[in-house]
């Protein structure tokens, strides 16, 4: 075996990878807005909306759920294109993985729904809270505090799949590599520097997440319980 | 039967049912329904699992809709489509078997989400609540500790409290010991006397012959869906029927 890294080169190429990664933690912070509110919709749609709406929103999840992400891509990016609307591939990658995480959002959302005892309800209606405020203090706030993790590690799996966008060539992380490499002809040491970088904003999302889970949950704050 | 005569006040009952009907599917629950709850007196509702004791009390916070008949709280005619849920629901506490605190709320806040966002009560004064009501369930140093940190009984007496916040005119409680040992029993138990003595007007569902006994000024007993046997606590000393003479017999 001879190996033989050469770091140097890519390692030269820094702004242009910090770049990148900028572009990777921008689109995950979009879709992550983005798509969380699309989940919490769709799954209150899904949960109390009329037959029409609920079927609707079960036919986006289903269909994204059984598609794979680069289809669903070039499907928006191919599709938008065909009906005369020139967008740039940023806003493109932006949107289709939105559209992506909030069909898998509507289901982790949904089945914390589930989760809420139907005595929970009553107890609410009881006290004389309104539907809408059943909905927000009895369902949906108790149902976001225990599928946190869950989503946590969803919009953190979104993030390492934004590299797909580089198909379509959104500047984002993976692109900025497959450029790199094929301008030094050092694909192992670029791909493993890329590599540690998408590590290091893994992290950050997840130590992001954890302290927003903290202020939000002041629960699992004071008791510890882990998120 | 025949509703219980109305209190020596001359006022409406509190909670007046008449010939009330309901219904799961074939499996019919309550059948010809009748009773009164005179303002300030305890009316509790005993009878083996599955003859309707517990359909019928959730029927006067319309949890259930009946089929036929009349249900009257405090004015409101529960029964009708044109029912104001939220008005009733402002006049009738209700507290369950399984306490249902919502466990992502300290007790304290528990206690003021309703006044706040029903009654629309600044924050202060519901805090300043919250702890009155407490002091009334004996739960006053509990005010920041989440449900999980309670105990069973704890838990049952936050959620009193919770329901005494909305200062109701009438408190429906669902066997609120069954999920009990003895001795947590005991403290919530304790607290619905205080209740009962206070004059708030309460119906309860209860397994507790000997609390059903000692707190009631009319004890409802049901069979097969309908009131088989009602009057004072003393007909659990002398039922005039075997039904009821037998449910005694098993349940002391």
């Amino acid at each position: 075996m001879n190996l033989n890294l050469d770091f140097s080169v890519v390692l030269e190429r820094w702004p242009s990878l910090l770049d990148g990664a900028m572009v990777t933690l921008q689109l995950a912070c979009i879709a992550t807005v983005a798509g969380g509110a699309i989940g919490i919709l769709c799954a209150i749609g899904r949960r109390s909306g009329p037959p029409v709406v609920a079927a609707l929103c079960e036919i986006y999840v289903e269909g994204i759920r059984n598609t794979p992400l680069l289809v669903q891509i070039f499907l928006v990016y191919f599709g938008l294109a065909s009906i005369g609307l020139q967008l740039s591939a940023m806003t493109v990658a932006a949107l289709a993985l939105t559209i992506n995480v909030g069909a898998y959002t509507t289901e982790i959302v949904r089945a914390g729904f589930e989760s809420i005892n139907k005595g929970q309800i009553e107890a609410g209606q009881g006290l004389g809270l309104s539907p809408a405020q059943v909905y927000w203090h009895v369902i949906l706030l108790p149902a976001i505090e225990r599928v946190y993790p869950s989503l946590t590690s969803q919009f953190v799996l979104l993030m390492l799949a934004s590299s797909v966008t580089s198909q379509i060539s959104a500047e984002e992380l993976t692109a900025v590599a497959n450029y790199i490499q094929s301008d030094t002809y050092r694909a192992f040491e670029t791909y493993i520097v890329v590599a540690l970088i998408y590590v290091v904003l893994s992290l950050v999302m997840r130590a992001g997440f954890f302290g927003i889970g903290q202020l939000i949950f002041p629960r699992r704050r004071r008791l510890g319980t882990p998120l | 039967m025949s509703p219980a005569p109305t209190s020596a006040t001359g006022q409406d009952p509190a909670v007046r049912l008449s010939d009330v009907h309901k219904s799961f599917g074939t499996n019919k629950v309550l059948d010809g329904v009748s009773f009164d709850v005179p303002r300030g007196s305890v009316t509790t509702i005993i009878g083996r699992s599955g003859s309707g004791k517990s359909t019928a009390l959730r029927c006067i916070d319309r949890f259930e809709r009946i089929d036929r008949g009349e249900i009257t709280v405090c004015g409101h005619r529960v029964h009708e489509p044109s029912l104001d849920l939220r008005a009733l629901r402002l006049d009738v506490g209700i507290v369950f078997q399984s306490y249902n605190l919502f466990p992502h709320l300290t007790v304290e806040e528990n206690i003021i989400l309703a006044p706040t966002a029903v009654k629309k009560m600044p924050k202060a004064e519901a805090r300043e609540l919250a702890r009155r009501v407490l002091a009334q369930v004996g739960l006053e140093e509990k005010l920041h500790a989440y449900p999980e940190q309670l105990s069973g009984g704890q838990q049952q007496r936050g959620a009193i409290a919770r329901s005494l916040a909305m200062q109701p005119k009438v408190m429906l409680f669902d066997e609120v010991t069954s999920a009990l040992d003895p001795e947590l029993t005991g403290e919530v138990l304790k607290v619905i006397e205080q209740l009962a003595a206070d004059g708030m007007t309460m119906v309860l569902v209860t397994h507790e012959m000997a609390f059903a006994r000692g707190i009631a000024d009319q004890v409802v007993f049901m069979h097969r869906g309908k009131v088989h046997e009602i009057g004072p606590a003393a007909i659990l000393s002398s039922p005039a029927t075997q039904e009821l003479a037998q449910f005694v017999g098993t349940g002391l």
